[in-house]
């Protein structure tokens, strides 16, 4: 049967990216069929990318909780850098290989990759790619028409440019802890979700696709500098605005939305047990969000919660008063959601033409009938973690179906397959640079 | 001057926030993206504010303005048959519609993927809906708090002790278009030049989330090898100092310091803190000490401090942190103005408003601002003259209601 050609296949993109931003960038590409190929090493081990530590000390993996040490059966293994949840989330559908690129023959071996590829991402700190005299020139140099992006925190130029940040960091300096959060609480009550990473990663694959384009028609290559910070703020382009026309501050609307009422979270029946340390596993309890926008939606959920007589007292009557007597609306229907599982609600107030649905776990995700019914989640083998079901694809494509091919790459795991049959060694320099230690499965401790 | 996606032309029907911002993307780098409308109302986030001084007008929502700079914009009444054939002359010469109404409408309409196909063979067409074109919550309703619960990582964002918080502002429908835009791309790149020719993408709000790197796949995966699930909980509580804390003139934030206990030393310059028990891992899990060490040092120093204050000594002891910008710092912050970050942009009713700008810059094609987001209708003249219609034909459409 032939082989459906995907895409962006016979693409080629290779990476020295870390984290969130850039590692997202290359995998939303690979999803789609283009090469994408991880430019790794046996002696540096990046912070927070193949997870928190090579081999993470036990007394630390106890205190991680799951986002962090959500190994498989919480055992590191053997090769722990291959067995990160956090690490995997960005490895499915890619390549990889090592080299150290601190060491002459090393660089030598990236250049000659880069003379084969379209494009080449990063997102590190201006720093280190200078250090290691990775510029847009010297790309050029190599192959003429290489689309190169880079993707710093803050930009490669201004005051901030080498001020050090992770995603949490540029969330806050680009103003989203500012406007969410509780109502009723500072910033500092939020979590540790971010916004931030995902602008990043996907403008990133967006602009490169722009790029390649471009080059189509006229053979010529760029560069693309995309501040991590900077491709967040259209998001909040109302609130920035909001402050340049009227001059106004916009904090945080907890769980509410501008005209809606109710709109809010609302605490359902049944447990739901989370894990934060080993020794911390509290009930989180179940819960289900509603918005009613206009009077039709409301008009809906007096129906499914039975047309109780509060329903009717004039200051539930037309939707400002509502919106006016939202904390008093939000004792009522809580009252109510309580005594229910928090999917049956969902079932009941969609029935009547009402925005709802539960806040899913994870528990709850891998279950949901919606996915199910999609095949949203695959089955995938990496040998080093085993067989899993991962969270799948974005989007489904009819003449080019997705779906992936290949689970979480292992570090160095297409080493032989890069260098022999891209960059194009002979045997003899393949096992001359294995021996010198850059070619290898294995994080070396210096 | 020739831009990046020159050689794309989009015919956009999505409307409110996540379709309109995959197809402004396109057009931010020079896509030809025709904007169709109801005539009379517009797309619905013409009503959402922020509005100057705060006074509604179709013309004014910021929202609106934001999301559909640089596009053109007619209207076309999708629900009567002229305007059905009217969009399908149009299908000829595009090379990507995208549309964001309920299953089925398009297909009500006569206007589903294999009518519209057969016009255009190379058509890459997107539908964007809230949990996909079938399944049990097919027509099911949203909103942008429902989407974050049920699509993205909203279980782990907040306390454990109560309920858990949404993103803010309307964040989410972002990411959702964010990822659209790339699948998008993607296929049409395939169609022009991948060989993989036209195609149909069916694109669930729900799945962007889902498929996404804000945390959901990664916490999505702990459950899958380990049977956990990733708790609510502030960066303080596993570790400190991490998270956000007050400052004198706002808050500032910190991460990733349970690694970094000696540059947290630096910062506050107190040689007792390099030294045990402070600089053991087993004090940085220890709540007696977080305790002891926010009363007697933290606190104090930072409440002592301007956010920026704080910033520029924990860059210096080599800490990832920064402030927690409010907008007006964002507006008025060096950093950005020396990048030229903003824009101005004249729009002929809402007057000259600052927007953000550039996402990335791009050296051989940068983004640019052409044009203000489009009147209702505003380019009806240009775009039907091309379909072969006249001044007077218009007339007739728009009394016939069909415009």
């Amino acid at each position: 049967m032939a082989k459906t050609r995907l895409p962006l296949e016979g693409i080629r993109i290779a990476g020295i990216v870390v984290v969130w931003a850039g590692p997202w960038s290359m995998q939303l590409l690979a999803h789609m069929g283009a090469e994408t190929i991880r430019v790794e090493s046996c002696q540096r081990f990046p912070a927070m990318t193949r997870g928190l530590f090579p081999n993470p000390p036990k007394l630390l993996l106890d205190n991680m909780p799951p986002i962090m040490g959500g190994y498989p059966d919480r055992e590191p293994g053997d090769r722990p850098w291959n067995r990160s949840n956090h690490a995997n989330t960005t490895l499915y559908n890619q390549l990889t290989m090592t080299v150290d690129l601190t060491r002459p023959e090393g660089m030598d071996i990236f250049w000659r990759l880069i003379s084969k590829c379209d494009a080449f991402v990063e997102n590190n700190p201006p720093s280190t790619m200078d250090k290691l005299g990775i510029t847009y020139e010297k790309m050029k140099e190599v192959k003429p028409d290489i689309i190169m992006l880079r993707a710093p925190g803050y930009g490669l130029s201004g005051p901030w440019k080498d001020y050090r940040g992770l995603g949490s960091n540029f969330e806050e300096y680009a103003g989203h802890d500012i406007l969410r959060g509780y109502l009723d609480m500072d910033p500092s009550g939020h979590s540790m979700v971010f916004a931030c990473d995902h602008a990043a990663g996907a403008q990133g694959a967006f602009v490169l696709l722009a790029a390649l384009h471009y080059r189509n028609r006229t053979g010529k290559g760029q560069l693309i500098e995309l501040s991590q910070t900077e491709a967040f703020l259209p998001w909040i382009a109302q609130a920035l605005m909001d402050y340049d026309m009227n001059g106004r501050i916009q904090g945080t609307m907890g769980n509410r939305y501008p005209g809606a009422a109710p709109c809010g979270c609302y605490r359902c029946k049944g447990e739901s047990i989370a894990q934060g340390t080993s020794n911390l596993t509290p009930d989180q309890g179940n819960y289900v969000f509603i918005t009613c926008h206009n009077d039709e939606e409301w008009q809906g959920l007096c129906r499914a919660m039975g047309n109780s007589s509060w329903t009717r007292e004039e200051k539930f009557a037309d939707t400002i008063s509502r919106y006016k007597n939202q904390d008093e609306l939000d004792r009522h229907i809580e009252g109510w959601t309580r005594e229910r599982d928090h999917f049956e609600v969902m079932y009941m107030l969609q029935a009547e033409g009402v925005p709802a649905g539960p806040v899913e776990s994870y528990k709850d995700a891998y279950n949901d009938p919606q996915l199910k019914a999609r095949g949203f989640f695959e089955w995938a083998t990496q040998e080093d973690c085993g067989t899993h079901l991962y969270p799948g694809m974005p989007w489904k494509m009819s003449k080019t179906p997705l779906r992936i091919r290949r689970g979480p790459a292992r570090l160095g795991e297409d080493n032989e397959y890069v260098y022999k049959k891209i960059i194009r060694v002979s045997d003899e320099e393949y096992a001359k640079l294995d021996k010198e230690g850059h070619i290898g499965m294995d994080f070396v401790e210096p | 001057m020739e831009q990046a996606l020159s050689d794309v032309r989009v015919l956009d029907l999505t409307r409110y926030i996540a379709g309109p911002y995959c197809t402004k993307l396109m057009a931010d780098l020079g896509a030809d993206v025709i904007k169709i409308e109801k005539p009379g109302e517009g797309d619905p986030a013409r009503r959402m504010g922020p509005f100057p001084s705060d006074e509604p007008h179709p013309e004014k929502s910021a929202l609106f303005l934001h999301l559909n700079t640089n596009k053109k914009g007619i209207t076309l009444n999708l629900r009567c048959s002229t305007g059905q054939k009217i969009l399908k002359k149009l299908v000829k010469d595009v090379d990507i519609l995208v549309e964001s109404f309920k299953p089925e409408t398009m297909a009500c309409w006569g206007l589903d993927f294999e009518t519209l196909e057969k016009i255009n063979p190379r058509l890459v067409m997107a539908s964007i809906s809230n949990f996909g074109q079938y399944g049990p919550y097919r027509d099911f309703k949203l909103s942008d708090g429902i989407l974050y619960a049920m699509g993205g990582d909203m279980y782990t964002d907040g306390m454990y002790q109560r309920e858990p918080v949404k993103f803010g502002v309307n964040v989410v429908l972002y990411e959702a278009g964010s990822s659209a835009a790339v699948g998008i791309m993607g296929a049409n790149y395939g169609a022009q030049y991948g060989g993989t020719g036209g195609q149909y993408v069916d694109i669930s709000l729900m799945e962007t989330l889902v498929s996404s790197v804000d945390r959901r796949v990664t916490n999505l995966i702990a459950y899958q090898y380990c049977g956990q699930q990733m708790i609510r909980i502030s960066q303080a509580e596993l570790s400190f100092p991490a998270g956000a804390y007050p400052c004198r003139d706002g808050y500032f934030g910190l991460t990733g310091t349970g690694m970094r206990w000696m540059g947290v030393a630096k910062m506050i310059g107190d040689p007792e803190l390099e030294k045990p028990p402070w600089s053991t891992l087993e004090a940085q899990f220890d709540p007696k000490r977080r305790d002891e060490f926010y009363e007697r040092w933290w606190f104090p120093h930072l409440l002592s401090r301007t956010k920026l204050e704080c910033w520029y000594d924990g860059q210096a002891a080599g800490l990832y942190c920064a402030p927690l910008n409010t907008t007006a710092d964002i507006m008025q912050d060096l950093h950005l103005r020396e990048r030229k970050f903003f824009v101005e942009i004249d729009h002929p009713v809402a007057g000259r408003i600052t927007y953000p700008g550039a996402p990335y810059i791009l050296s051989e094609t940068p983004w640019q601002v052409k044009k203000a987001a489009p009147l209702l209708g505003q380019h009806n003249e240009e775009v039907y003259d091309r379909l072969g219609y006249t001044k007077q034909d218009l007339v007739l459409l728009r009394q016939q209601g069909v415009i």
